[in-house]
């Protein structure tokens, strides 16, 4: 029996089943000032450069800070001259435009400039150049939009991360990995049994997450390449919550085989399980701070669930959150400089944003059912789920609180959601 | 309120409970053998029926007839609650008779938790309602070897409506014994 559930999960657990259940982000809020940009058709090939320019596009006003002008039909080519008094009159500040050109072997070069319109000059000389196979191309638009909103916002895009999430339709679980815009959701593992608490190792390689096809929780970690995965954590009692080292040599898990649940660092491969920290009550939701140097988590031990902080290497444990009497799930930042965290007011439970070093806290949301909170790696939007309809969606809030984008499947359930690390 | 069971019923519940561990889904220990099972039941070999079928109906009927005490398996917990409650004190010092009586019996204690708030703390939530019925076992007399508790947390609820009727179903531990997880 036991080992008839065991090749259960080893099917189940290939990287190769493409997912019916694609995606769909919807816009519900964006920024306050928006930079008016304007992306032309690329000149060339006409399908290819039109399919990757909608990518631009859609990623670009995905993220709210920008408002996209209408640019025409017409394709500007990379360098080509620009009549900036056109493109003024039309209200962009910025234009892009490109090239795709045809090379050898089916394969294409991308090239694009951005022109900085009111100067009437390029905004940076050099430009972009990518070369890329067909079925490359939305790979690509995302290079493109990274491309051109650091060069625009001073900080790197995300378009091209990738984030996990489970779907729950009935009696099934499935831990899937979709690309940043939805697109490409493609199954890591399916389940009968439930999967909680997915996080992705930071070279995105891997996935630590929480099985429970033995009718217990047990953590394991699961190479995203080869599709194989090991127990990182399986022993007596509940294995759960599992949070990266920044070197990605170790986990921080919860176990209870010491009674309640308690805090313990094993190495990736789930040897050598020490304690980090000791109390009488619950302490979980470990998460290490971008530095290495501290460990967050949730812990009962003052009598109502708070977020209290403790140095990586053992001693004394502070405490972080005081306001109220539930602040769960803590997150940091990927600049260690804010920590989101689910907090309840009343019956709410409610994405928040504290200032670690003037502990200012900020509710992000108007909704009820905030969980899971996951920061872009660039730190400026946060992922998390939320129930709209009595449905589970996933939402993304901006640390300001202004952008704002849902994520929903038809049909199913969607939550737990963890934003991959930047792409190599 | 039913009498526990006498003894000799319980001792010859340990032959189940040791063709049960068997086939249990853990990897049966040394200790879980079946030994004498043929003696005691030679109809036993060759049987194709489900295991259960081919032993003494009255000890089946002590685990899952719903007149023996044996069959009540839960214990309801209030809100924000890991106490368990006197109402349970008689059902908790039947099973642990039924584990120090049949101490090859293996028992899975699963702690749930209601929907709201965060999943791994509701984890940890219930973990700490398996752990408290575990040491109320073990108190008992049951071994630390013989139970193991763990949390399902709010991921297998056996109520979905977003009521406090419906919350209080799901904060609950579960006693599963061997064979039966």
């Amino acid at each position: 029996m036991k080992f008839t559930k065991f090749l259960t999960a080893s099917l189940f657990a290939g990287f190769a089943c493409l997912s019916q259940a694609q995606l769909s982000i919807e816009i519900t809020g964006a920024g306050a000032s928006r930079i008016p940009l304007a992306v032309a058709n690329f000149d060339g090939e006409r399908i290819v450069s039109q399919a990757l320019v909608s990518v631009v596009r859609a990623d670009l006003e995905r993220s709210g800070l920008f408002r996209m002008v209408d640019p025409g039909t017409a394709p500007i080519g990379e360098s080509a001259m620009v009549s900036y008094g056109d493109w003024r009159a039309k209200g962009a500040d910025a234009l892009v435009a490109g090239s795709v050109v045809p090379l050898a072997e089916g394969r294409y070069d991308t090239r694009f400039r951005l022109h900085d319109v009111p100067k009437q000059a390029l905004l940076t000389t050099g430009g972009f150049a990518h070369t890329s196979a067909p079925y490359q191309l939305r790979a690509t638009a995302h290079r493109v939009a990274d491309a051109i909103y650091e060069k625009l916002t001073g900080e790197k895009g995300v378009f091209s991360t990738r984030i996990a999430y489970v779907v729950k339709s009935t009696g099934r679980f499935e831990l899937q990995i979709a690309d940043a815009d939805g697109a490409n959701p493609q199954t890591a593992l399916a389940s009968r049994e439930p999967i909680i608490s997915p996080t992705w190792s930071p070279d995105g390689g891997k996935l630590a997450y929480v099985s429970f096809e033995s009718k217990k929780p047990v953590v394991y970690v699961h190479d995203l390449v080869t599709g194989r995965r090991h127990v990182a954590a399986n022993f007596k009692g509940s294995n759960s919550a599992p949070a990266w080292s920044p070197d990605g040599k170790r986990l921080a898990v919860v176990l209870t085989k010491d009674g309640n649940s308690q805090l313990y660092l094993v190495n990736a491969d789930g040897s050598g399980a020490t304690r980090i920290a000791a109390s009488a009550g619950i302490d979980t939701e470990p998460q290490f701070s971008p530095d290495g140097q501290w460990i967050y988590f949730t812990s009962d031990r003052g009598g109502s669930p708070q977020i209290y902080r403790t140095a990586a290497s053992g001693g004394e444990t502070q405490r972080v959150t005081f306001g109220g009497s539930y602040n769960v799930t803590p997150r940091l930042s990927p600049d260690g400089k804010s920590m989101a965290f689910v907090s309840r007011d009343g019956g709410r439970f409610q994405l928040s944003l504290m200032d670690l070093a003037t502990k200012q806290t900020q509710i992000l949301t108007d909704s009820a059912k905030d969980e899971s909170p996951s920061f872009a790696p660039n730190g400026r939007m946060i992922l998390y789920a939320t129930e709209v309809g009595g449905r589970g969606v996933l939402a993304a809030v901006s640390s300001d609180g202004r952008v704002k984008q849902r994520l929903s499947v038809q049909a199913a359930d969607i939550r737990e959601p963890t934003w991959g690390p930047f792409v190599q | 309120m039913r009498p526990v069971l006498p003894f000799r019923a319980l001792s010859s519940l340990a032959a189940i409970a040791a063709v049960l561990a068997a086939c249990s889904s853990q990897p049966p220990a040394p200790e879980q053998r079946p030994s004498g099972v043929e003696d005691r039941n030679p109809n036993a070999a060759g049987q194709t029926k489900p295991v259960a079928g081919a032993f003494d109906p009255m000890s089946i009927a002590a685990l899952k007839d719903p007149r023996s005490p044996l069959s009540k398996r839960e214990v309801f917990f209030d809100y924000d609650s890991f106490v368990v409650k006197d109402e349970y004190r008689t059902l908790i010092e039947t099973h642990a008779k039924f584990l120090v009586a049949n101490p090859k019996m293996k028992m899975l204690i699963q702690g749930n938790a209601d929907e709201r708030g965060s999943r791994e703390y509701n984890l940890a939530l219930g973990q700490k309602r398996a752990e408290a019925v575990k040491k109320a076992l073990l108190l008992l007399g049951a071994r630390e070897d013989q139970v193991e508790s763990v949390s399902l947390g709010e991921e297998k609820p056996r109520c979905e409506e977003q009521t406090e009727a419906c919350w209080a179903q799901n904060r609950r531990g579960d006693m599963l014994y061997s064979g039966e997880f």
